[in-house]
């Protein structure tokens, strides 16, 4: 018995732990491998969509991750690519009836984007990199790492938007009617696609500066 | 044909498919760095979004919106097959690439050569299947119209792409705070850029 266990691996050993947590800040997808920022810009005027958005993508990205690890030795290389495809657009169908039968508002707003999340390059990214090289367990915490980083780009993103633009967070007024008395306005750019982009540039800049080994030159 | 003149100059300029969706970010930021490399990815997705909306406006017209399979005969009057428009959306462009490629290898060796690496790169451009979507989603009422609109966003997004490739080719030059190098500052210039192009919102032929 004692062998046995030596040789499994506890649940939540260090190695899971990095990969569920590294992909938040050192690894982050978006602002370090510079995946997946098609779908993820366009959904974050608002603070609702952006988490719906995220918690979709941690779902698609852990459950095609599983799938693909359990299959991984059964797929013939050369078709791998059509296979990772069906594998996610199956997911994302479910996904986007879920959100039209239970979310029927959210899902309006999110429109094509939420089928976008088949092109989402994190995803292909991760069955090419690490579910087809990976046991299934470690790629799905992988999923959820790598989903959660993506996430917590947007929420950000749409977090700052929001307050600045509309003066709310998840549709609740925060800057009081004293401000707007005294002069203070909504800063109307941030609410136009643009300033998405410029936010991000700006969370690269902090992060960046915090981490000197990340940094181009 | 005004309807189609305002359509093309819409999706270039105001519905920019990168300064307004965001779409096909992954390669616009990987493959801008040098004019040569963008403008050859940039012909390879205009010419593919031509072909693939059209492709996919038939097919959801005639086989998976509802009432489409009406030409089966009256039973299939109720038949809506609209949830598998992804997964046949994402296949009509796998193999539209794929076949794109063939044919450009058999008549046009150079035209091939050039864009040969980029061609398989753009099965998974967000800013193709984004079209088809975008296509779905509008209705639009012919075919000509869905052709129209795929060449204009494709060359909307080839427009952006050679911008920032020449603006970064330029400012390797100047002395830009560390941190922001690279990927940062592309980030900042793509936001001033498109606040450029929001000057054309409203234009209305």
């Amino acid at each position: 018995m004692s062998t046995v266990k030596t040789e499994r691996e506890p649940l939540f050993s260090a190695k899971t732990k990095k990969l569920l947590l590294g992909p938040l800040n050192k690894d982050n997808p978006i602002t370090v491998q510079v995946l997946g920022i098609c779908s993820a810009l366009a959904v974050t005027v608002k603070l609702e969509p952006a988490v719906v958005m995220s918690i979709s993508v941690i779902a698609v990205t852990a459950i095609a991750n599983l799938v693909i690890s359990l299959l991984r030795n059964t797929i013939p290389p050369r078709i791998r690519i059509i296979v990772q495809l069906v594998v996610i657009a199956s997911l994302v169908i479910l996904v986007d009836q879920i959100l039209k039968a239970f979310m029927y508002d959210v899902s309006k707003q999110l429109s094509v984007f939420v089928g976008l999340i088949i092109t989402n390059c994190i995803i292909m990214g991760r069955l090419e990199a690490f579910a087809m090289a990976n046991k299934p367990w470690h790629s799905f915490v992988d999923g959820i790492g790598n989903g959660l980083g993506y996430g917590i780009i947007l929420v950000i993103v749409a977090f700052f938007r929001e307050l600045l633009g509309s003066g709310t967070i998840w549709g609740l007024k925060v800057v009081p009617n004293a401000f707007y008395e005294l002069g203070y306005v909504n800063n109307g750019l941030m609410i136009l696609p643009p300033m998405a982009l410029i936010v991000v540039g700006i969370i690269i800049w902090v992060q960046r500066s915090k981490n000197p080994d990340l940094q181009e030159d | 044909m005004e309807n189609l003149i305002n359509i093309f100059v819409k999706s270039i300029f105001i519905d920019n498919m990168i300064f307004a969706y965001f779409l096909g970010m992954c390669s616009y930021l990987a493959v801008s760095k040098t004019v040569k490399t963008s403008v050859g990815l940039g012909i390879a997705v205009v010419f593919v979004l031509g072909i693939t909306v059209p492709v996919d406006y038939l097919i959801h017209n005639y086989l998976l919106r509802k009432g489409a399979l009406t030409w089966l005969g009256s039973e299939f009057v109720n038949v809506d097959l609209s949830f598998l428009s992804f997964i046949m959306f994402i296949a009509v462009i796998a193999s539209m690439v794929q076949l794109v490629e063939m044919i450009i290898e058999k008549f046009s060796p150079t035209l091939y050569s050039s864009l040969g690496i980029f061609l398989p790169l753009i099965a998974v451009n967000c800013a193709i299947l984004g079209g088809s979507l975008f296509m779905q989603e509008r209705d639009y009422e012919s075919i000509a119209e869905a052709t129209v609109f795929g060449l204009g966003s494709g060359i909307g997004w080839f427009l952006a792409i050679v911008a920032i490739a020449a603006i970064r080719e330029k400012i390797k030059y100047s002395n830009v705070p560390k941190p922001l190098r690279g990927l940062g500052i592309t980030f900042i210039i793509t936001g001033l850029m498109g606040i450029a192009f929001m000057s054309f919102m409203g234009i209305k032929l």
